[in-house]
Order: C-alpha cells, then sequence, then structure tokens
C-alpha cells in the first residue's frame, strides 16, 4: 500500500525516512559495538545531521494540511496507522531540536568503562529517538502502545547504562515498574474510548460517542497513564531515581523530550480524541499540576545531588504545563477560545522552553560530571575558573528556568499568568474566583525556583573549590561546547522572538481549540508582543534587552569617562577574618536549609545528632519524600501480602496444579449451565 | 511624529528625574530617622557624597572573583534604571512602558537580585554565601507577595500595563476599594523587606549574625560600591513610586496634559516626602526581626495580598 500511494506526502516520508536511518545507524553501531571512536565520532553526528532533517521537515508540516498513510506493517488486518498534524508536527519538532543537541554532545561525551558498550548504547539510544517520532505520528491505539512500550523500554535500558551499580538497577526497576502502570491505564483508556466498536484507529475514537460517565473514565485514566509518565504528583518517584542514574544525554532526552511526549498524548486524547471537555477535568489537571509544582520546586531546593535537584525541577515544570492544559481544558468547556488558545500556547511554549533549558543544564552537569567525577554539590565549586564555557552557557540556563526575562521561561510564564488572570467571565462563579488564586502557587513556584537556580549555579560554578581535584578540572571538548551553546541560543532565541514561535503555534491551537492568538493581536508592531491586546498586556523582550544593555553601556562608558578602571586584586575581605577556607562557604545542605524549617511539614526530616563526648562527630540529617511513607511502601506491603496468600496455593508440584485446573474446570462447567 | 517625540522626552525625564533623585530620598529618609530619634542627622546630601567618594576609589578585588563579581553592578544597576522607567510618575505618557508591564517589572527586580546574589557567592566566603542565601529566601516569599499586591489592581482596571492602571485609577470617578486596602499593607510590608530596611533587615548595621543585604556586598568597593549603593537607591526611590502609582494615582498627568505637568510635580514631591517620614517613622518605631521570623512576616504579606484579590473578586469592589 505504502509503496504505490498515489498522494506523495514530503514532510511525513522524510520524517518516516529519519526514523528508518535512525534505526539503521542502530545497527551499525551494533555492527562495530566496541568501537568508540567511529560510534561516537561518525554515527552520533550522523544522527544528528538525521535530527536536522526531522525538525525542519516537522516545522514545515506544522502549516501544511494533515498528512496521513497506513503502513503495511503490524499485524494481519491491524496494519499502522500514521497521521501527521500540527500538534504532532510540533512535537516532533521538539524531538528534533533537542535530539540535534543532544546527539552532537553525545559525539564528544561517552568514555570507555560506561557499562553497556557504545555500538549497544547507539543502538539503543536511537530507538528510542525512533520510538518517540513514532507516538507522535501513530493515529491508532495499537501502534500507539506499540510505540509507547518500545519507548519506555529502550530508555530503561539507557537509564541502565552503568547496570553493574545496584543503585543504578534499582532506580531503572521502579522507572520501569511506575512506567508500565501508566501503561496499563492508558490501555484501558483506549479500551474505555472505543466502547464496542472493533476498531481501535483514532478515527474511530474520535467518531465513537462516548457517554459523560465513560468519557470522564477515560479522561482520569488518561491523566493517570500519561501523569506517570510526566511525573505529575503521585506519581512521580521515578524521576528523581532515574535521572540521576541515566548518562547525562539520557537524562536530557528523558527530561527534555520524553516528559513531552506524555504531555502531547494528553492533549492529543483530551483536546482530539474525547468527544466533550468538562470543567471538571480542568479543575482536576490544574489542581494536579500546581501541586506538583509546588512539590518539585521545594524538594529542588533541599536536594544535593546536582543531577537530583534538576531532577525535581523537572517536576516542577511539568506541574506547570500541566497547570497551562488544566486552564484550557477549562477555558475550552466554557466555549472561551482565546483564553483557551491562550492556555493552550502557553503550555506548548513552555514544553519547548523546558526542553531547551533542561536539556542544556542536564548536559552542563554532564560536562561537570566527566571533569570532577562528582556528582554531589558538596563537594563541587568554583569550576568557573577551570570551565569558563560550560559555566558561561550554564548561566543562561539556569537564569531561563528561574524564569528572568528576557529569556525564555519568563515569556512562557508570562503568557500563563495572563490566562489566569483574565479568567474572570467564567460561568461559574466559583471558578471565577479560584482560578485567579491559583495565579498564587504558581509566582510561589515561580519564586523559589529563582532560588534553586541560585542554589544549583552558585554551589558548582562560584566560590572557592570546595575540593582540592576541583584544580584540575578541565572546559569540555568542542562538541560538547557546540551542542550546550546551540541550547543557550535557543533560550535565546525563543526568550526574544515570541511573536515567530506564537505565529507557528497557530497551527496547533486552530484546530484543537478554533482559535489562533495571532488573529486577536493583528495590528501588533513586531517588537512589542500583547496576546489579549495591546492595552491590556504587552511585553517586549527585545526592548528590554536593548533597555537593560543600553543603560549598561551608558553607564560603563559614563564611569570610564569620568573617573578610571583602576582594579587592585587582593585576598578576600570577609569582615576581616584571618581564617578562610573553602569548607566555610555556604554548602548545598545549608542552602537547603530555610526551606526545610519553612516549609517543614512537607518533608520527612530524618536527624541524627552526635553525641556531645563524641571525638569523632558525625551528624546526619535527610529530608524524604512523606508520598514514600504514605502511598508507595504501604502498597508495595499490601502488594506483598496480597502475594504471599496467592503463595499459599503454590506448591511447585505438577499434579497439584493439575488438579486446580481440573477443578476449575468443573467449576465452569457447572457455572455454564 | 511629534507625539512620539513628546514621550520620549517624557520618558527620558522621568527616568532621569527617579535616577538622579534616589540618593536624596534615601538621604531624607535618614534624616527624618534622624530627627525622630533626636539626632542631627548627616543632612540631606550625604548619599550623594558617599557616591563620589566610592566612584573615586579604586576597586579592589579579591583573587578569584570572576567576571560575574565585575559585571553584577553594572547588570543591577541597568535593571534597576530599566525599573524606574516603567513606572509614571508625572505623566502617564511613556513611550518604553509597553516594553515591560507589572509582570516584567517584578521579572526585572528578580533579575538584578539574582546577579547581586550569584556576585556575593562569586568570592566563596562565609558571608557572601549566606548572604546569598537569605537574600534569596526573602525574596522568593516577597516577589510572589509583589505580584499578588500587583494582581488586584490589574484585575480592577482589565490590564497589567502600569500606565493603563495608573490612568484609569487616577481619572474616573472616586470607588472605593477595599481590597487595594489589603494589596497597600502588603505592599508596604514588601517594600521594607526588598529594600533592606528594619524589621528585615537594618541598612545600618554589619553585625555578622543578622546582616542581609549588607553582607552580599560585603566584598564589594570602589566604583563596583557605589553603583550598588545608587542601583539601591533607585531601587527604594522606585518603589516609593510604584506605591504611589497603586494606590495614591491622584495627580499624576495624563498624557499630553501639559498644563497639569507643575502641579503634577508638586504632587509628587509631597507626597514623597510624606512617605519618606512615614517610612522613618514605622523605621523608629519598631525593632529589627530575627531573621527566622521573616518568612511569617513575608508570609503574612503574602496572604493578605491574595486576601486583597479574593475580597476583589468576592465582592467586585
Amino acid at each position: 500500500m505504502y509503496l504505490f500511494d498515489a498522494a506523495i506526502t514530503p514532510p511525513l516520508d522524510l520524517i518516516l525516512g529519519v526514523v528508518l536511518f535512525w534505526l539503521l545507524i542502530g545497527m551499525a553501531g551494533v555492527a562495530r559495538s566496541r568501537s568508540l571512536r567511529f560510534v561516537s565520532r561518525v554515527l552520533f553526528p550522523m544522527g544528528a545531521a538525521g535530527s536536522l532533517v526531522l525538525a525542519a521537515a516537522a516545522l514545515y508540516a506544522i502549516g501544511a494540511p494533515t498528512a496521513v498513510r497506513v503502513l503495511p506493517l503490524g499485524l494481519p488486518d491491524l496494519p499502522f496507522h500514521l497521521r501527521l498534524d500540527a500538534l504532532s508536527a510540533f512535537f516532533i519538532v521538539l524531538v528534533g531540536v533537542v535530539s540535534l543537541g543532544v546527539s552532537l554532545f553525545s559525539a564528544g561525551y561517552f568514555r570507555r568503562g560506561e557499562g553497556a558498550t557504545p555500538g549497544l548504547l547507539c543502538l539503543q539510544y536511537h530507538v528510542f529517538l525512533s520510538s518517540m517520532v513514532m507516538v507522535m505520528l501513530a493515529d491508532d491505539a495499537y501502534l500507539f502502545m506499540v510505540a509507547w512500550e518500545t519507548m519506555a523500554l529502550s530508555s530503561y535500558f539507557l537509564v541502565t547504562t552503568s547496570h553493574r551499580i545496584a543503585e543504578i538497577r534499582r532506580a531503572g526497576f521502579l522507572y520501569l515498574l511506575i512506567a508500565h502502570i501508566g501503561a496499563i491505564a492508558l490501555l484501558l483508556c483506549f479500551g474505555v474510548m472505543h466502547g464496542a466498536g472493533g476498531d481501535y484507529s483514532f478515527d474511530a475514537l474520535r467518531a465513537s460517542e462516548l457517554p459523560v460517565f465513560w468519557a470522564s473514565t477515560a479522561f482520569l485514566l488518561a491523566l493517570f497513564g500519561f501523569g506517570a509518565k510526566a511525573g505529575l504528583l503521585p506519581l512521580h518517584a521515578w524521576l528523581p531515581e532515574a535521572h540521576p542514574a541515566a548518562p547525562s544525554p539520557v537524562s536530557a532526552l528523558m527530561s527534555g523530550v520524553m516528559l513531552k511526549t506524555a504531555v502531547y498524548g494528553f492533549l492529543r486524547v483530551t483536546f482530539d480524541l474525547l468527544p466533550t471537555q468538562i470543567w471538571w477535568w480542568g479543575v482536576a489537571t490544574l489542581i494536579m499540576g500546581l501541586l506538583t509544582a509546588l512539590f518539585g520546586v521545594m524538594f529542588a531546593a533541599v536536594q544535593s545531588d546536582m543531577k537530583r535537584l534538576l531532577a525535581y525541577s523537572s517536576i516542577e515544570n511539568i506541574g506547570v504545563i500541566f497547570a497551562g492544559a488544566g486552564l484550557a481544558i477549562i477555558f475550552h468547556a466554557y466555549n472561551n477560545p482565546h483564553l483557551a488558545a491562550l492556555a493552550l500556547v502557553a503550555t506548548l511554549y513552555h514544553c519547548l522552553n523546558h526542553a531547551f533549558f533542561k536539556s542544556l543544564l542536564f548536559l552542563g552537569t554532564g560536562s561537570v560530571l566527566h571533569a570532577t567525577h562528582e556528582r554531589s554539590l558538596g563537594k563541587l565549586g568554583g569550576l568557573i575558573r577551570n570551565m569558563p564555557w560550560v559555566a558561561g552557557l550554564s548561566l543562561v540556563g539556569a537564569l531561563a528556568i528561574a524564569g528572568l526575562p528576557p529569556l525564555n521561561g519568563f515569556v512562557s510564564e508570562w503568557l500563563l499568568l495572563q490566562a489566569f488572570l483574565f479568567s474572570p467571565g467564567l460561568p461559574n462563579p466559583y471558578l471565577n474566583m479560584l482560578v485567579p488564586l491559583g495565579s498564587a502557587a504558581l509566582v510561589l513556584a515561580a519564586a523559589l525556583s529563582g532560588y534553586v537556580m541560585v542554589k544549583f549555579y552558585g554551589v558548582i560554578f562560584l566560590g572557592q573549590y570546595r575540593e582540592e581535584k576541583m584544580r584540575t578540572a578541565r572546559d569540555a571538548g568542542a562538541w560538547e561546547r557546540v551542542a550546550l551553546a546551540w541550547f543557550a541560543a535557543g533560550c535565546i532565541g525563543l526568550g526574544l522572538f515570541p511573536m515567530a514561535i506564537i505565529l507557528l503555534l497557530d497551527h496547533v491551537t486552530l484546530p484543537l481549540v478554533n482559535f489562533t492568538l495571532s488573529a486577536a493581536i493583528s495590528g501588533n508592531h513586531w517588537l512589542l508582543f500583547a496576546p489579549v491586546a495591546a492595552e491590556r498586556a504587552s511585553y517586549g523582550p527585545l526592548l528590554f534587552l536593548l533597555g537593560i544593555t543600553g543603560t549598561l553601556l551608558v553607564t560603563f562608558l559614563t564611569v570610564r569617562a569620568f573617573y578610571h578602571g583602576r582594579i587592585k586584586r587582593g585576598a578576600v575581605w570577609d569582615c576581616g577574618f584571618p581564617e578562610q577556607t573553602s569548607r566555610m562557604q555556604d554548602t548545598a545542605e545549608g542552602f537547603g536549609q530555610p526551606i526545610t524549617q519553612i516549609f517543614e511539614p512537607f518533608f520527612k526530616v530524618r536527624r541524627r545528632m552526635p553525641d556531645p563526648f563524641s571525638s569523632h562527630p558525625v551528624y546526619e540529617k535527610s529530608n524524604e519524600d512523606k508520598l514514600w511513607f504514605w502511598l508507595y511502601l504501604p502498597i508495595a506491603r499490601a502488594n506483598e501480602r496480597i502475594s504471599s496468600w496467592i503463595g499459599i496455593l503454590q506448591h511447585g508440584r505438577i499434579h497439584l496444579y493439575l488438579l486446580y485446573s481440573f477443578v476449575t474446570l468443573l467449576a465452569l462447567l457447572l457455572f455454564v449451565h | 511624529m511629534l507625539t512620539s517625540f513628546a514621550s520620549f522626552l517624557s520618558q527620558l525625564a522621568q527616568t532621569l528625574l527617579v535616577v538622579l533623585v534616589a540618593p536624596l530620598m534615601l538621604g531624607w529618609v535618614s534624616q527624618c530617622r534622624a530627627w525622630l530619634q533626636n539626632r542631627s542627622g548627616p543632612g540631606l546630601l550625604q548619599p550623594y557624597r558617599v557616591l563620589f567618594k566610592l566612584f573615586d576609589k579604586d576597586a579592589l578585588m579579591a583573587h578569584n572573583a570572576s567576571a560575574i563579581f565585575r559585571g553584577a553592578p553594572y547588570i543591577q544597576f541597568g535593571c534597576m534604571v530599566l525599573a524606574a522607567s516603567v513606572v509614571p510618575i508625572i505623566e502617564t505618557n511613556l513611550l518604553f512602558a509597553p516594553a515591560a508591564d507589572v509582570i516584567a517589572l517584578v521579572g526585572v527586580f528578580a533579575l538584578a537580585r539574582v546577579f547581586s546574589a550569584l556576585a556575593a557567592m562569586d568570592a566563596g566566603t562565609s558571608f557572601g554565601s549566606f548572604g546569598a542565601r537569605r537574600e534569596m529566601l526573602v525574596a522568593s516569599l516577597s516577589e510572589p507577595a509583589l505580584l499578588m499586591v500587583f494582581f488586584t489592581p490589574l484585575l480592577i482596571v482589565q490590564s497589567s500595563s502600569l500606565n493603563v492602571i495608573v490612568d484609569t485609577l487616577a481619572h474616573r470617578e472616586f470607588a472605593l476599594y477595599p481590597s487595594l486596602a489589603f494589596a497597600a499593607v502588603a505592599f508596604i510590608m514588601v517594600l521594607l523587606a526588598e529594600n533592606a530596611r528594619i524589621p528585615i533587615d537594618n541598612p545600618a548595621t554589619h553585625l555578622e549574625l543578622t546582616m542581609i543585604h549588607e553582607a552580599l556586598i560585603l566584598e564589594y568597593s570602589g566604583r563596583h560600591l557605589a553603583l550598588i549603593e545608587w542601583a539601591n537607591a533607585i531601587k527604594f526611590t522606585t518603589y516609593c513610586t510604584i506605591g504611589i502609582a497603586l494606590f495614591m494615582p491622584w495627580g499624576i498627568a495624563q498624557a499630553g496634559a501639559w498644563q497639569m505637568l507643575p502641579a503634577a510635580v508638586a504632587v509628587l514631591i509631597v507626597k514623597l516626602c510624606a512617605i519618606g517620614a512615614g517610612l522613618a517613622l514605622m523605621e523608629t518605631v519598631s525593632a529589627k526581626m530575627r531573621i527566622f521570623r521573616a518568612p511569617e512576616f513575608l508570609g503574612m504579606a503574602y496572604m493578605l495580598a491574595a486576601l486583597g484579590m479574593l475580597t476583589l473578586l468576592l465582592l467586585g469592589a
């Protein structure tokens, strides 16, 4: 069918071509599995070239009409349906631009002795990328689940790259477990949506007439299933374990792209497949999102491992994204297309932004890790002097993630706040009050993320070396620098030219909520960005940057002209204390202390004080997640108890099992008659 | 063309006015405080003398200080000038105002603060890093409170542009807004916290256990210190003008109303003097809090601001 198809759809064909190309690269990697040089210097750059083509094709496809295709693969009578519309094209662009940078970084990153052989890593990596693209392209539940599971499995193997370490195996298992609990919910969700028909293609799901109860069930299952993949609140536990365990490029891909596949799936199911939206779906999503955001940022503030810190920060950002999606559902359910489009654009924009800055920071930690072999913040410090490239580019990422203007994190937060604040006018009086109040939680999370990023950046890159070995740390190589620079440029570009992105996102919002944001802002100047109306709210990132740099230059030149530029170097002063060691700087734990003190009820804090007479005093403190003790461990214990009851039946003797079968048969026969 | 030139002039004049008058405002507050405490005080012009002295001196930097340490004072100064340029003080005809609304204004303050905290951590001293931590802690609670304060007038006017807010609130029939009263109280608390004033911080102390802001700039000297001090003066004055713009905008001239300008300037001077005297009084009668109490204080500001918003949404006023 595919080969003889008359209608040629170039973007879709190109995308499929890239997927095939990636799989071939993976095979080539396995063929020369031990050659690190070949894999990293030839195959990964080739993969990056594929990413570039993918991103370009998908970018073109966002504005192009929807393309569909049936692949003669899969089971008999159950072929794979593909569909490339604006929503999937947008997320494929995201896969392309992030994997471009990550593949370039990987070309210079992987070393020998990281567990899996380079070739195997190359295969898993490219299968992972391909499966994410296939998730976006899938147009039937069958292909969607196959791609979804391929994605989960390939990323599981990537997480457990250093499989000789028991802790990493445990992290991988937890990830796999939660991924599959989520997958079961998704299977059920598709089952519910498809009702009684025998057709699992998305077209059939769209057409099926669901009663409200079953539609709500399907929605809740989708929220649960995609929430498990994204790291929404009760199902977040795998994120802070799996991200630190994985190699840094893999963490970047998982955090930057894989979490977004869950957002994609959620939007696809709620806005496209389900026939209607009901307002309380949005409220549930909004509340879960805001809680997740606050939870994530609070825990990020008390972490001492740099990759765990970033993982919790990812939880926060996913919370913000889901809060935006929840708002979009509420507005859409109440037939307010303008605000729905605004919230949806903020959501999608934040997906893109998070992909850029989180990948940048994860890759930056990878460079730091290779230069110092330390992941613990308490042993780093002062690296801005040895690693100026990594430090400089990471600074862009840290500022962007803290939501500071004129970088990209600010734009999406700004858009989301506008959506929160201009909501009055909903027919539900309670929502009219509660939605603007939701912005209180959002701004608190945003402000705390500034705290987190000062801690992250300040402790790693600034100050004095906390350990002697930091002195010998070397800056990242050329491949890694290029990749970091790509992401940093993305953070700046996405921050300065929001109008361009809005025009792109219009194609996505039009089919989903029947509104384009740029239609409302046609009379706008390109320097100014006003998504609602110019007199309501506007923001000009370029003018903003111009204003700051202009004053900065004028000040600098004026000071130089009227005074002097003399600088003397000396020892640090520090109120005149003569003895200054690097151990006297604030530690990561110290930086987290006020947060544990203020938000104590949210943490399970364990302290172990030393004996007053001990000659080698040891002080220990840990902040743990209460949900572990309230939710996960009870479920695990209940599970074990039930298994042990069922275990009574098991004796390992074959005749007993035959007896069981016989009794069951008899019982069934009796029941049937 | 003429109007945009006029608004350019207006923009330039208002920004320069705030930048140049800012140290005087600090001088006025400390003079008032001295009078209230029965001292003669250093005089109104003392902050200018300090600035001139600092600009003249050589800048001393630690051996291990990086570019962030050198650049941060300029960035802070730039941010504060930008912040000052979007707040209408005499006339609501600001050319630059559409580039940054109230949310971006909070973002500018945050940008400056993050750089000051990073610069403090750069030298790697004990005081610098704990100052950074405390500053960010105070900020992470006061920043949401400030945004919530802004949201109440924003919801009343249905605009996030400060220009439009002032235009609407100042030039319409008088109406009482109980919600704005809550927001005003919260704003005063945020103003005290963000500008390192007395109950949260004491600008006159170098006692190591209590200082927040002074710990951040401990390693700075010469022109860098001068720029930071000046930036802080601008920040303080800008906060005062924001308070005026949101809660007592009467007298600020509308765009193009030239004949109103002299009156607007006079009203502004009176308001600033009154605010300075009021703050001095507040600082004289209250004592500095322990640092552990600061979150409670700011939590209250945050709650008051949220309450203001809730009042507005409940009562519609």
